[in-house]
C-alpha cells in the first residue's frame, strides 16, 4: 500500500510538472490574449520532433537549446503573420484558425517524420537508476525532467516577479486593456508571450518525447488534457495551473490502481445492487478503467459550478 | 406565383437536381457519396444553427449525431424484433437522443457563450467519447452496434436493400428538415438567438433570458443532429464510438465554417463540397487532409465568410449587372493563381511520396508525367513555380482590387442617381 501510494506520488510529480510546463504557456498565452490555442499541444509536439531529429544528428545537449528556441520562433512567426490580422474578427476566428493550424502541423509532421512513432531514447549520460525507493528503481532521467520542469517553474517566476517585461506582462494578464490604454508595445508582448509559451511546449516536448512516446497523434492525445489543466486552474492564474496540473496528474495516476467499482463500494455498506439491467455497466465499472475520463469530468464539473477554476482572477 | 418562383425558384431547382443525381451518377460509389452528403447537409445545418444563429462554437456536437445515431440503431433492432415503427420514422427516433441528451448537456454548458462554451463541450465531446467504451451495452465496445435495415415495418413498402432506396429516404429527410430549419430561423425563437449571439447582454435587458434561449436553440440543433444520426445508422447499418467523438466533430465544424455561417446555405454547399473532397480526393493523394487545412486556415484568414460569403459578395454586383468588369479582373489572377498552386501541389505530393509510399525511389506520376521524386529538377520546377505563380499573384491582386473599387464606384454612383 505504502508503496503504491509512495511511486503513484512520484510518477505524478513527474507527470504533473510535465503538464504544468505545457500549460504554462498556454494559461500565458490565453489569459493575456484570450485566444485559446488550439495548437499548443502540436508546438508540444514540433518540440519533440526537433529534439530527436536535431538529437540524432548533433545531440541531446544542443537539442535541449535549439528546439525550444526553434519552437518559439515559429510561435512568434504564426502570431505575427496569423493572430494578428484576425484580432478584428474575434476570439471564434482565431480559435478557428488555431484548429486549422492543428491539422497543418499534424500532416507536417506526418509529411516530415512519417506516421511511425520515432526511436527518441533516453540520452545514456542519464540512463542509469539514481536510487533506490522501498526496493524499486527510480530513473534518473525521471529526476532529471523533474529538475529541468523545477528550474523552468522558477525562471518563469522570476522573469514574471523581477523583471520590467515581467510585471507588464503579469498587468496584462488581468487587465489587459489598461496595459494598453498606459502606452505599452501590447502586439510586441503579445508577440513575445506566445513565442514564449510555445517556447515552454517546445521544451516540454523536447524532454517529455522521450518520457511518453514520440509519435505524430501526440498532439491530439495531450492536447484536451492541456486544456483541462488551465480550465480548472482558471485564468490569468499560474499557481492555478500549477495546483490543477499536479492535481490532474495524481487524480490519472492514482486511479489507475484502485480496482473498486461501485458495486464494490456499495457491499463495503452492505448493500447488494441488481447488476443486470440498462445502467448495469455504470455499477460495474472498476475505477482503474475510468481514467481516461476523470480529467474531464472534473472540467466539466469546475466549468458548472466555479467557471473561474480553482484561482482564477477572472472569467473571460 | 412568380413571386414564388423568383425567390425559391433556386430551391425548387435544387429539389429536382437532388432528384435526378443518381440516376445520372449511377455508379454504386457515387450513389454511397451521395448519401454521406445528404446526411452531412443535415449535420452541418443543424450545427449552424448553433454556431451561425446562436453563435456557440462546439467542439463537441457530434456527441448529438453519435446518441442519436446510437438509439436509432437500437431502435432499428428493435423495429427487427417486432417493434411497430417504421423504417422510414426511425430517424426520429434519433431525433428524440438528441433532444434528451441536448437539452441536459445544453443546459450544463449554456451558462455563458463564447470560449468557456467552446471548453465545455469539447470537454463533454471527450467525456462522452471516453465513457463509449466504459459502457458496451449500450455502445457496443470496439465493435459497435449494428443492425439490419431490411425490415418488414415499412411506410412505403420498399425494402430498402439497394443503396438508391435509401438514397431517396435521405433526400425526403433532407428536404424536410431544411424545411424546418430555415423556418424556425424566421421564428421568434430563431430571431431572439440571433439577438442573444450579437449582443446577450440587450437581450436580457429587453427580457429574454440568454441562458433559456441558448439551451432551446441547443435542443434544437441537437434534435436534427440526432435526427442526421439515426440516417446514418440506417445508411450504414453499423455505428461505432467513432462517431460521437473528435473527428466528426471536427468535421463538421470545417464543413459548416467553409461553406459559410453567415447565410442559411452556407452548410449546405460546405457539407456537400467537404464531403466530395474527403471521398474524392483521399482516393487521389495522401495528402489531402493537409490540403483541406490549408483551406480550411485560408478560408479563416482571407474569406472568413465561407464559400457563402464570397457568393453572396457578388449579389449586388451581378444586380447591377456589372459581373463582367470583376469576371475579367478574375480570370487575369486566375492563370497566376493555378501555377503557384500546381508549384505547392508538386512539392507537397514530392514530399509525401518521398516520406510515406512503400518505394520512394519508384518514380511518382502527376497528370502524366512520371519523374523520381528525388531528382532536384522536379524541385527546381516546383519551387520555381511557386516563386513564379507568388509573384504574378501578387500583380494579380492589385488588378482585382483595383477592378473592385471601379464596381463598387459604379454602383454609388448609380445608387445616388
Amino acid at each position: 500500500m505504502l508503496e503504491y501510494v509512495l511511486f503513484s506520488l512520484l510518477n505524478s510529480l513527474v507527470l504533473g510538472m510535465l503538464l504544468f510546463m505545457l500549460s504554462s504557456g498556454l494559461t500565458l498565452i490565453f489569459s493575456m490574449m484570450g485566444v485559446l490555442n488550439f495548437a499548443h499541444a502540436s508546438f508540444y509536439m514540433l518540440g519533440a520532433y526537433f529534439g530527436y531529429q536535431i538529437s540524432t544528428w548533433i545531440g541531446f545537449w544542443p537539442a535541449l537549446v535549439i528546439a525550444p528556441l526553434l519552437v518559439g520562433g515559429l510561435g512568434a512567426l504564426v502570431e505575427r503573420y496569423g493572430l494578428r490580422s484576425l484580432h478584428k474578427y474575434g476570439h471564434v476566428a482565431e480559435l478557428l484558425f488555431t484548429v486549422g493550424l492543428f491539422y497543418i502541423i499534424e500532416e507536417s509532421v506526418n509529411l516530415i517524420w512519417g506516421r511511425n512513432a520515432v526511436m527518441y531514447p533516453i540520452p545514456t549520460i542519464l540512463d542509469f537508476p539514481i536510487f533506490k525507493l522501498l526496493g524499486a528503481e527510480v530513473s534518473a532521467y525521471r529526476m532529471f525532467m523533474l529538475l529541468i520542469s523545477m528550474a523552468m517553474f522558477v525562471g518563469l517566476y522570476l522573469v514574471l516577479t523581477r523583471t520590467r517585461i515581467g510585471l507588464i506582462i503579469q498587468a496584462a494578464l488581468t487587465h489587459p486593456d489598461g496595459v494598453n490604454a498606459l502606452g505599452h508595445n501590447v502586439p510586441a508582448v503579445f508577440m513575445l508571450v506566445f513565442g514564449g509559451g510555445s517556447a515552454l511546449a517546445g521544451l516540454a516536448g523536447v524532454i517529455g518525447g522521450i518520457f511518453l512516446i514520440t509519435e505524430p497523434a501526440m498532439a491530439a492525445t495531450l492536447g484536451p488534457i492541456v486544456f483541462v489543466v488551465i480550465v480548472v486552474g482558471g485564468m490569468g492564474s499560474l499557481t492555478g495551473a500549477f495546483v490543477a496540473s499536479l492535481l490532474l496528474a495524481a487524480i490519472q495516476t492514482f486511479a489507475v490502481g484502485i480496482e473498486y467499482s461501485l458495486t464494490d463500494i456499495l457491499a463495503l455498506f452492505g448493500w447488494q445492487v441488481d447488476t443486470s439491467g440498462f445502467f448495469r455497466d455504470i455499477w460495474r465499472i472498476q475505477l482503474s478503467h475510468t481514467g481516461p475520463i476523470l480529467p474531464y469530468l472534473f472540467m466539466v464539473l469546475m466549468l458548472m459550478f466555479r467557471p473561474k477554476g480553482l484561482m482564477g482572477k477572472r472569467e473571460s | 406565383m412568380n413571386h414564388y418562383l423568383k425567390q425559391f425558384g433556386i430551391w425548387f431547382a435544387a429539389v429536382i437536381v437532388c432528384i435526378v443525381l443518381p440516376l445520372v451518377f449511377n455508379s454504386g460509389f457515387s450513389r454511397s457519396m451521395l448519401s454521406q452528403m445528404g446526411i452531412a447537409v443535415i449535420f452541418a445545418l443543424s450545427y449552424n444553427m448553433l454556431l451561425g444563429q446562436g453563435g456557440m462554437l462546439s467542439f463537441g456536437h457530434a456527441v448529438y449525431y453519435g446518441l442519436g445515431g446510437f438509439l436509432a440503431m437500437h431502435a432499428l433492432n428493435w423495429v427487427g424484433d417486432g417493434w411497430p415503427l417504421p423504417l422510414e420514422l426511425v430517424p426520429l427516433m434519433g431525433g428524440l437522443g438528441g433532444v434528451v441528451a441536448g437539452l441536459i448537456f445544453g443546459w450544463l454548458s449554456t451558462d455563458r457563450a463564447g470560449t468557456t462554451f467552446a471548453l465545455i463541450s469539447l470537454g463533454i465531446g471527450e467525456l462522452i467519447a471516453a465513457s463509449a467504451l466504459m459502457l458496451p451495452s449500450f455502445f457496443g465496445g470496439e465493435e459497435g452496434i449494428s443492425a439490419n435495415r431490411m425490415v418488414d415495418t415499412t411506410l412505403t413498402g420498399f425494402r430498402f436493400g439497394q443503396q438508391i432506396e435509401v438514397y431517396y429516404l435521405i433526400v425526403a429527410w433532407m428536404l424536410v428538415c431544411i424545411a424546418l430549419m430555415y423556418l424556425q430561423t424566421k421564428t421568434p425563437l430563431g430571431r431572439v438567438a440571433n439577438a442573444v449571439r450579437d449582443n446577450p447582454e440587450r437581450a436580457a435587458f429587453i427580457g429574454y433570458n440568454a441562458r433559456v434561449v441558448r439551451t432551446l436553440q441547443f435542443t434544437l440543433a441537437a434534435f436534427f443532429a440526432g435526427i442526421a444520426g439515426g440516417l446514418f445508422a440506417i445508411n450504414y447499418e453499423i455505428i461505432t464510438t467513432e462517431t460521437v467523438g473528435a473527428i466528426p466533430s471536427g468535421n463538421v465544424l470545417m464543413m459548416t465554417y467553409i461553406g459559410g455561417v453567415g447565410h442559411f446555405f452556407g452548410p449546405i454547399l460546405g457539407a456537400a463540397l467537404v464531403t466530395l473532397m474527403q471521398l474524392t480526393l483521399a482516393g487521389i493523394t495522401h495528402a489531402w487532409l493537409l490540403y483541406f487545412g490549408l483551406l480550411f486556415v485560408g478560408m479563416v484568414l482571407w474569406a472568413p465568410g465561407g464559400l457563402a460569403g464570397l457568393i453572396m459578395m457578388h449579389e449586388p454586383v451581378w444586380k447591377a449587372g456589372l459581373m463582367s468588369r470583376l469576371l475579367r479582373a478574375y480570370a487575369i489572377i486566375a492563370v497566376p493563381a493555378l501555377v503557384l498552386f500546381l508549384g505547392l501541389m508538386t512539392l507537397i505530393e514530392i514530399n509525401y511520396h518521398l516520406s510515406l509510399s512503400v518505394n520512394p525511389d519508384e518514380p511518382l506520376s502527376l497528370f502524366g508525367i512520371s519523374f523520381k521524386a528525388q531528382s532536384p529538377a522536379a524541385w527546381i520546377v516546383s519551387l520555381a513555380l511557386i516563386g513564379i505563380g507568388f509573384f504574378f499573384f501578387r500583380k494579380g491582386q492589385r488588378v482585382v482590387r483595383r477592378s473592385w473599387n471601379e464596381v463598387a464606384q459604379q454602383m454609388k454612383g448609380a445608387a445616388i442617381q
